[in-house]
């Protein structure tokens, strides 16, 4: 019998986890558009390492886990793929990030750390969701997908072993942060607290 | 007007972030989100104002159906956390600024037109790809789902690119 997933857990401890959340996009400077900005000009590459290293944590945790029978994956919310909606979505947010500032969990960093722009940024979000709502019928052949898309992960589509999956992720991880760093040492630097004073 | 504290090491917030993910999928078995606070929020204030629209929408109607009560879903309670969080994290630290944040070249009402209009874009492809960096790229990244990754290739992709344009608006 494994221990986890609980499941069925007090609504407290959402909040608790959401507060964790939240304090550590601020304290990692993700709230500032100018900061997520930088790393699309591949000055600051803040959002590379703290989105790979947060990925690379949680999944060797996760399946490491699994392993000993603590975890049974089965029972985790895995998405299911849908291809072309998952790749277009993700050049939209992409393009939003680009001429926004934000995506949608640090604009709520953002608005709580004393940002008014992301004011603008929550109701255009709003806005693209009932967007989104009134063509959402148009939208369904997208969404019609084969059953093995269902939870479909890495190790299906390339047959490779999860320990491999998770070493390859962490060879990727460990490459962007060295490369990272270095681009960070040419021009202008990481963004600090104090910069975005001025 | 006090001095900042500087920025966490990426590392560490990426191990504090790694943790809180994981410990969400222990508890409760699924990841965080963002996205879904905006998507649940916008189908109860459309069935308030626009209820027989919001029941030809099959898109709001599903959701209702999951979720019809705002405050019984899990992601109204992450959110409110994250802000929380965001708010003692900045106050603690001192670098809560009510500002406008803009690059020099951009005036204050074009920072709110590009905000608004990359809200709308990222609303947009949220709800197509059914998640945003944080419920689809960190929470399915996390169970090595493949949508994650190849959301997070194209996000990438597409902001790098805009950016070689967009750059002159965050200097």
């Amino acid at each position: 019998m494994t221990t986890f997933p609980l499941q069925n857990v007090s609504l407290w401890w959402v909040l608790l986890l959401g507060i964790s959340f939240g304090f550590w996009l601020e304290v990692s400077g993700l709230g500032s558009p100018r900061k997520l900005n930088a790393q699309l000009t591949l000055r600051d590459w803040t959002v590379f390492k703290v989105m790979f290293t947060t990925i690379v944590v949680a999944a060797t945790a996760i399946y490491g886990l699994q392993f000993y029978e603590y975890l049974d994956v089965e029972l985790l919310k895995i998405p299911t793929v849908f291809y072309w909606a998952m790749g277009i979505g993700g050049l939209f947010v992409g393009c939003g990030l680009a001429i926004g500032g934000y995506c949608p969990g640090t604009s709520i960093v953002g608005l709580f750390s004393g940002r008014l722009d992301a004011l603008a940024f929550i109701g255009g979000v709003f806005g693209g969701v009932y967007l989104f709502a009134a063509c959402s019928k148009l939208l369904e052949p997208l969404y019609d997908v084969p059953e093995n898309h269902i939870r479909q992960t890495l190790m299906e589509v390339t047959g490779l072993p999860v320990s491999l999956i998770i070493l390859i992720l962490i060879g990727i991880a460990v490459t962007g942060y060295f490369v990272g760093t270095w681009f960070e040492t040419q021009h202008h630097g990481v963004i600090h607290a104090e910069d975005l004073d001025k | 007007m006090n001095l900042p504290k500087n920025f966490l090491p990426p590392l560490l917030s990426g191990i504090g972030l790694g943790l809180t993910l994981l410990a969400m999928f222990l508890l409760t078995a699924h990841g965080l989100g963002a996205y879904g606070v905006f998507k649940n929020s916008a189908a109860q204030f459309s069935q308030m104002i626009a209820t027989e629209w919001t029941a030809q929408t099959p898109f709001f109607v599903l959701l209702l159906e999951k979720s019809p009560h705002l405050f019984d879903a899990w992601i109204i309670w992450q959110m409110i956390g994250v802000a929380l969080g965001a708010l003692l994290a900045s106050l603690l630290f001192q670098r809560f600024r009510f500002k406008i944040e803009r690059g020099t070249a951009l005036s204050v009402s074009n920072r709110f037109v590009y905000a608004l209009l990359g809200g709308v874009l990222t609303g947009f492809g949220s709800a197509l790809a059914q998640g945003c960096s944080s419920g689809l790229g960190l929470s399915g990244g996390a169970v090595l789902a493949v949508g994650a990754f190849i959301f997070l290739v194209s996000f990438f992709a597409a902001g790098l690119l805009l950016a070689l344009y967009t750059k002159r608006y965050w200097l």
